[in-house]
């Protein structure tokens, strides 16, 4: 029986073979120009991104301070030893971490919150939108510098309104909120277009149904469309941590990383262009970049977030 | 056809070439007027350092143009642009305007050129002797001095007891005291938020007491014997000016312009700062109006804070020790990367030449480096306090010279701010580990 089985697929094999050498061949030509086609590409993103990557990275390896050029030499991980045992850097770390954690929760409720109402906009949809969009539209340090006017005693409309002699963005607390506000009324608009996307993923069908069981409108939010769209809130969730860690421009502009104030950032930024520390300040930006990528990792391993590129559906 | 095409394809490039060399040629242009020599100066005070040049252009007779370009307004930008130009190799960077606390950094990386010993000669002959230390660095001249200033005393004759300055510190923070008692004004204006401007006065304090900040060994002496004890007296003197009775509220926010606003509105009593607040408050219209106990009052009483408003030589810490201002000011160098070396010292020479100082003096407000100008009529004219400043001068201290004086100063500033939360004893102690780290260049600037 099994013979007479397998006779007909070693028959049909044969035929079957030149066809399928000929598809073969075919991919592979095909590859193979996808890959020439491809090769541009990756010559400069290596160019682009590697290159200064791995420079990056060697530089943070040696002891390279452009004030004392005879004294540069290869000092292992002696870098990353004195950034990590420094109260600078922890500090700095704290107000990077706060900061990202406070104004990604603010954005995420206002972010919903906003498009829900654009949603649900019936007339002069297009209008709500754009009205919405704007902030997101104005070049960040341009906002920034018209914050910190406003929050300047003597200049400012919003400093004018605080007890006389308060200066906010001279004391830290003061001055992280006003970080965390500028922030937040930036960026806001991004969250909010990205889960308007997610929203149109929820279908109407379910939400009438479940409203003809007699699902709430707080239950049709918390057991059917936040549950819907969670892909696409993980997605936003992950922009924006990603962003907010790097956070860098609004604070230059309204402190200057001042009365304790500095992200992470701000410090690399401090070490190698005032202090012209090549090798130190490329470990702080290593360091950076390897939370950055722990970030992301957390959020497709453990959250299961979509990575963009791959299915929307997210891998666990 | 195929040699053809080539031929004009090669055509082609050879005139595309040109019309991109073309405007580089020009600019070396060493047929018109000579070699070009590009002048990188502060904004502050551009326009009088453009006429210099142009002035420079015409004495120099056709062996060289020189040609001003501004830099930004903050000294940390400039700096930075020069440092990465210069590190860059851009070779159209000749002549640097720099903040004297630039030479050592600047000199020791090898962006700078010392100049030759003939040349120093002649800059240091009869150039003020603080200034002219300021611009050297391992006892060769790296930068000639252009502009110089200097803080003084200014108070209230009103407030001070038979309207006689007070000579110490310590005098200062007893009247204040009292006229905080009597409710009247009392504040001591200082630079205390956290910038370059509170180095300054720690340095002008430890300066005064006889300490340094950095021996010349690049030692750290904040610690033990003289210098120490000059550490703890400057530490407890901000620490009282900050949190005595009476004292400021907002000092650890003051800068040099918000301490020149607090005098002018009348509630200060004393103020360190440069000699710029003279013009300043003539500007604002003399002030706020004092009422007879020396209280600022809105009612219009004919007193103004102007008409009270004196100055003295910056005070000491020990009573028969003048006391040692810090001194500020821009020096001129010539960049390692420049073409033309020798036409740029000569250009320097004369930018800071007599003429071009007292324009500086007159026109920009900030004073000579020149000797002989103090006894021109025409600066004592602009400058009524021109004699404490060149008593203030004289005494003057300089920063600590070290090619890690930026990080130096962070690191201070950032341990000296807010002032009235100074320990003296441990913030001495973490002054000489954060201050030696800095000069060594190891760990972090905050």
């Amino acid at each position: 029986m099994t013979s007479t089985a397998d006779a007909p697929a070693q028959q049909a094999s044969p035929s079957a073979a030149p066809g399928r050498t000929v598809r073969t061949a075919g991919a592979a030509a095909e590859r193979r120009l996808a890959f020439l086609l491809c090769t541009p590409a990756v010559v400069i993103m290596l160019a682009v991104t590697a290159y200064p990557i791995g420079y990056a990275i060697w530089l943070s390896l040696l002891r390279y301070d452009l004030r004392f050029p005879q004294r540069q030499e290869f000092v292992g991980l002696a870098n990353y030893a004195a950034v990590l045992s420094d109260g600078y850097w922890w500090s700095a770390f704290g107000v990077t971490v706060g900061l990202t954690l406070v104004s990604v929760a603010i954005e995420l409720a206002l972010g919903l919150a906003l498009a829900l109402i654009m949603h649900r906009t019936l007339v002069g949809r297009g209008l709500v939108r754009t009205l919405v969009l704007i902030p997101y539209g104005i070049v960040t340090v341009a906002a920034a510098f018209s914050w910190n006017y406003a929050w300047t005693p003597g200049t400012g409309y919003l400093a004018n309104l605080l007890p006389d002699g308060s200066a906010p963005l001279t004391d830290q607390i003061p001055a992280l909120g006003i970080v965390v506000l500028a922030e937040v009324w930036k960026t806001t608009p991004f969250m909010a277009l990205l889960l308007l996307a997610g929203l149109a993923l929820v279908p109407d069908d379910l939400l009438r149904a479940a409203q003809v069981d007699g699902a709430g409108p707080w239950q049709r939010l918390t057991r059917i469309i936040l549950p819907m769209m969670k892909p696409a809130i993980l997605v936003a969730l992950l922009f924006r941590t990603l962003d907010a860690f790097r956070i860098f421009d609004n604070i230059y502009v309204l402190t200057k990383g001042d009365n304790g104030t500095g992200s992470v950032s701000i410090l690399g930024y401090d070490n190698l262009f005032k202090a012209f520390n090549l090798g130190v300040g490329s470990a702080i930006s290593i360091l950076i970049f390897l939370c950055v990528a722990l970030i992301a990792f957390l959020f497709i391993k453990l959250f299961g977030t979509a990575a963009p590129g791959s299915d929307l559906e997210g891998r666990r | 056809m195929r040699a053809r095409q080539g031929a004009r394809r090669g055509c082609a490039a050879v005139l595309g070439a040109v019309a991109i060399a073309a405007p580089l040629l020009a600019a070396c242009g060493s047929d018109s007027g000579g070699a070009a020599l590009h002048f990188y100066t502060p904004a502050d005070g551009a326009t009088q350092y453009a006429q210099a040049a142009q002035d420079c252009t015409k004495a120099a007779g056709g062996r060289y143009r020189v040609e001003q370009v501004t830099l930004p307004r903050q000294a940390d930008d400039q700096r930075l642009q020069l440092a990465r130009r210069i590190v860059g190799g851009d070779p159209t960077i000749d002549i640097l305007g720099m903040d004297v606390t630039w030479t050592a950094e600047f000199a020791e990386a090898g962006w700078i050129r010392p100049f030759p010993p003939d040349a120093a000669a002649e800059i240091r002959n009869g150039t003020l002797k603080a200034a002219y230390q300021t611009g050297t660095w391992k006892n060769q001249l790296f930068a000639a001095p252009l502009n110089t200033n200097t803080q003084l005393l200014w108070y209230r004759s009103d407030l001070v007891p038979g309207g006689k300055p007070p000579k110490t510190w310590d005098e200062l923070i007893a009247i204040a005291g009292r006229l905080a008692a009597q409710h009247r004004p009392s504040w001591i204006e200082a630079q205390g938020s956290q910038y370059e401007g509170l180095t300054v006065w720690f340095n002008s304090l430890l300066a005064s007491a006889g300490g340094q900040i950095v021996a010349d060994d690049g030692t750290v002496p904040l610690g033990a014997g003289r210098s120490g004890a000059a550490a703890a007296k400057a530490l407890q003197i901000i620490h009282a000016v900050a949190t005595a009775p009476g004292a400021d509220p907002s000092l650890s926010q003051r800068d040099e312009g918000t301490n020149r606003l607090a005098m002018e509105s009348g509630k200060a009593a004393f103020m360190v700062n440069y000699p710029f607040v003279l013009a300043g408050i003539k500007e604002n219209g003399g002030g706020s109006f004092l009422d007879g106990n020396g209280n600022p009052t809105t009612q219009n009483t004919g007193r103004k804070v102007q008409d009270v408003f004196r100055w003295a030589p910056y005070p000491a810490v020990d009573p028969g020790t003048p006391g040692r201002s810090t001194i500020g000011g821009i020096n001129l160098a010539v960049s390692s990367t420049s073409r033309h070396p020798q036409q740029a010292v000569e250009a320097v020479e004369c930018l800071r030449n007599r003429a071009n100082q007292l324009r500086n003096a007159i026109d920009g407000g900030v004073p000579p480096t020149l000797e002989s100008l103090y006894t021109d009529p025409a600066f004592q004219r602009e400058y009524p306090a021109w004699q404490a400043i060149k008593q203030s001068l004289d005494t003057a201290s300089v920063r600590p010279k070290s090619p890690a004086y930026q990080s130096i100063s962070i690191v201070l500033s950032a341990l000296l701010n807010p002032p009235g939360e100074i320990k003296p004893a441990a913030t001495r102690a973490e002054l000489v580990d954060q201050v030696q780290r800095a000069v060594n260049s190891e760990g972090l600037v905050p």
